[in-house]
């Protein structure tokens, strides 16, 4: 039976030459540039590019112009860029004005007495209850839509449910005995909810920033598409997806696909920067 | 041939210091253990030391991200991932320290009949219930409603039904009066009589010394001196490692006199015998290599000087 | 500046009590030892004590005077569990600036090394993160200290470190001390007085 025994090593260790961290931070590198290559080419790419070019009109996609031009001759690549650029930077103003309620109406809910916490509970409740496109319409209309309308309407329907994550948060850690050891040692609520709680809380604000852009992003090309948010001027991604809908039959496939494979990447990318940063600020994997 | 043999353990986690940097730290390293059906040895050591992670990598239950090496013997067999996880909870049984190890969601009676089928299941759970004195209402109950005492009661009726033959109990008695203590304890010694080894982790050398037949005294990371019982007697001068001596004097029982400095940490141990910048006896020889095992006087010791 | 338990009772809301009329009085620089079993009632008196939690009925008093809600705390109390204590998000220097400016000499005593500062809490044992809490507890304006079961989870030699260390700050500062613990011998060696709890709760007897 001995003589049978293997006395085999057990290692698990693969060889990686790269630690976790180094990953995640090559990772979000190279997304960030592909990021920042949308926005500084929406922005640099010059207006002459979208003018009408009659001369140019229904062209395929061609070294000139890579994602074809549509049937007024305007430069597809140039009206994409420059679409992704307005919806990151509505997208973006949008998810942290939410990710700023959640976090003001989450430590309140926390802290502030059962009154407090009941009638934010129940805010929540009633906004998740609704679908979020359905309110978002509501309150775009409501404001007279345009980017104002727009932007509103994302940051005041996407707080709910990170509102109640860190309301939740900051109710376990209110009876942390660190706390209550803060409280006898005379600090103020103040000081405990800043440097007790805040840290806390923290990472998930972030998260949640990254995880609630794209669909901010995806909700503002929805209402754009069907024609209740930006106004047709603006040369927004949903603005361009809903106008080449009309295309689609015409064999034009170019006009629809790229701008909306690009919207996909960019979406995709925010949500690949929320997840790393999830699994890295996460206490649980900080060894990993 | 023991029941269980660890040889030359070592567990290592990977810590992110700044920005990108990592550095290794040594939880455990070089560590031997041994232990026989029937036999009850206790493991003690300060916090820190190791003991947990012991009881876990027997288990089969460390983080991910553990590096381990060396080996574990089960019955003659190597004990694998895929052979853990069919022991584990079966044959090898676990009693940790807190309640969150039952399943919150689940009525106790049917954690406790777990894995075994049948209408007899019903009929055994019920009287192991009444061995250890568990009323009827309790059976309905869930985990949270448990308090201490019951709910470790009913992590060892759950070794009891399903047959254990290695059990580890990870600090079963801290903070506990001595009658609660007593009661535990005595579970244990049950155990053991009908064939089952127990490991015993704790920091109570007075809990250990009263159930156990063996010693083992963990210093950063690694077994010092293994010892029957029978030697912790007296001023400590039959122990055979300056650490388990000074443990034992500390005690308020004896001295209450404590040695002076810590013990080192993972990322900073030192090249040597670990407890050389504690000891008096240190000679150069100690500070050179890390003193291997040898046997001593029917028990284990890793010092140079040890006699 | 003696601390006074007067007619002290609890219970969780309409339950059963949990002690009644519980009378103490400990005077600086007193060692008063308090056994008792587990669930008999220690801890939630020490919370008490501490102004962590309100008696049902009865008062506290300091100074003849009953405890400030707000501000530092005169009482401090030190937990079981220190991991649970400690913020694992502050790095320990700032644990213990929490508790004001601490003098070097107290933390010496307590045997905390310099090095330990610029660690996290999850690099550091549990008899080192004790350490910390005791030193957080030992603030300029402590005037009792309640140890609630404080070096039940360490080993003995960092147990009868620990002791010796506070044993000294707090007979030179002349501070009052009341330590809970399961273990009477470990009682028995610190204290000067020594109190049965359930002696305390079940008639009106006054110590």
């Amino acid at each position: 039976m001995s003589s049978m025994m293997k006395m085999v090593k057990f290692s698990i260790q693969p060889f990686i030459s790269l630690n976790g961290r180094q990953r995640s931070f090559m990772t979000l590198v190279i997304v960030s540039l592909l990021l920042l290559c949308v926005i500084l080419g929406g922005l640099v790419l010059s207006n002459e590019r979208i003018a009408t070019d009659l001369g140019n009109r229904n062209l395929g996609p061609s070294l000139a112009h890579p994602f074809g031009t549509d049937w007024l001759g305007r430069d597809m690549l140039t009206r994409t860029l420059k679409g992704l650029t307005l919806s990151i930077g509505v997208g973006l103003t949008a998810a942290a004005a939410s990710v700023t309620i959640a976090l003001i109406l989450g430590m309140l809910a926390a802290t502030m007495g059962k009154v407090v916490d009941s009638i934010i509970s129940w805010l929540v409740d009633l906004f998740l209850s609704v679908p979020h496109l359905v309110m978002l319409m509501l309150i775009s209309f409501a404001l007279g839509g345009g980017i104002k309308g727009v932007v509103i309407g994302l940051a005041l329907t996407h707080w709910p449910s990170l509102t109640r994550v860190i309301r939740a948060e900051v109710m376990q850690l209110r009876s942390a005995e660190y706390v209550e050891v803060s409280k006898r040692l005379g600090k103020s609520r103040w000081f405990i909810g800043r440097k007790h709680l805040f840290p806390h809380v923290a990472p998930q604000l972030m998260v949640g920033l990254f995880l609630l852009f794209p669909h901010a992003i995806l909700h503002e090309a929805a209402i754009t598409f069907i024609g209740m948010g930006l106004s047709p001027h603006q040369p927004a991604i949903g603005i361009i997806l809903s106008e080449s809908m009309r295309y689609l039959s015409t064999e034009m496939w170019w006009l629809a696909i790229f701008p909306g494979l690009s919207l996909l990447l960019v979406v995709r990318s925010f949500d690949i920067i929320g997840e790393h940063l999830r699994s890295r600020l996460d206490p649980h994997r900080a060894h990993d | 041939m023991p029941l269980v043999e660890v040889d030359d353990l070592s567990v290592s986690f990977k810590q992110y210091t700044k920005g990108f940097k990592h550095k290794e730290v040594k939880v455990i390293h070089n560590l031997s253990f041994s232990i026989n059906a029937g036999e009850i040895v206790a493991v003690v050591g300060s916090s820190g030391s190791g003991k947990s992670l012991l009881a876990h990598a027997i288990l089969g239950i460390l983080p991910r991200n553990a590096n381990v090496s060396g080996t574990i013997h089960y019955d003659g067999k190597e004990l694998t991932p895929s052979l853990q996880e069919k022991l584990r909870g079966k044959e090898l049984a676990f009693v940790p320290q807190s309640v969150n190890f039952l399943n919150p969601l689940m009525e106790v009676e049917k954690q406790v009949r777990g894995a075994l089928k049948g209408k007899d299941s019903f009929k055994t759970q019920k009287e192991i219930f009444e061995k250890y004195n568990l009323s009827t209402d309790v059976e309905k109950l869930y985990p949270f409603q448990l308090s201490g005492g019951m709910a470790r009661r009913i992590l060892v009726s759950t070794a009891v039904i399903n047959k254990a033959k290695f059990i580890i109990a990870d600090e079963p008695t801290p903070g506990l009066d001595q009658t609660v203590v007593k009661e535990a304890l005595s579970s244990f010694k049950a155990f053991a009589d009908n064939g089952t080894a127990v490991m015993f982790i704790t920091h109570d050398i007075q809990s250990a010394l009263s159930v156990a037949d063996k010693i083992a005294v963990f210093y950063a990371g690694t077994t010092v001196e293994v010892a029957p019982v029978e030697d912790f007697t007296g001023s400590g001068e039959r122990l055979r490692h300056p650490y388990s001596k000074a443990l034992w004097r500390a005690l308020p029982q004896n001295e209450f006199r404590p040695i002076p400095g810590s013990q080192p940490k993972g990322d900073e141990l030192p090249r040597g015998c670990l407890f050389a910048p504690r000891c008096d006896m240190t000679t150069t020889e100690c500070l050179e290599h890390l003193p291997e095992k040898r046997v001593l006087r029917n028990g284990m010791v890793r010092c140079i000087h040890a006699t | 500046m003696q601390l006074e338990a007067r007619n002290v009772s609890f219970r969780y809301r309409r339950k059963k009590w949990l002690f009644r009329d519980i009378n103490l009085t400990v005077q600086p620089g007193e060692v008063v030892g308090l056994a008792g079993p587990s669930g008999c009632g220690k801890t939630t008196l020490a919370r008490i004590l501490a102004g962590y939690e309100k008696p049902s009925n009865g008062t506290v008093l300091f100074n003849d005077a009953p405890l400030p809600k707000t501000g530092y705390h005169p009482i401090q109390l030190v937990f079981q569990h220190p991991e649970k204590a400690i913020n694992p998000k502050w790095p320990m220097k700032a644990v213990l600036e929490e508790a004001g400016n601490l003098d070097v000499e107290l933390l010496e005593r307590l045997g905390i090394q310099e090095n330990w500062l610029q660690r996290w809490p999850n690099e550091l044992s549990g008899g080192e993160l004790q350490r910390f809490c005791i030193a957080r507890a030992l603030g300029p304006g402590t005037q009792f200290l309640i140890a609630d079961e404080m070096t039940t989870m360490l080993d003995t030699i960092t147990q009868a470190q620990i002791w010796h260390g506070v044993m000294d700050i707090v007979r030179n500062r002349n501070i009052g001390i009341i330590i809970i613990s399961h273990d009477t011998v470990l009682l028995k060696r610190l204290v000067s007085r020594y109190i049965d709890f359930p002696l305390l709760n079940k008639d009106k007897v006054s110590y």
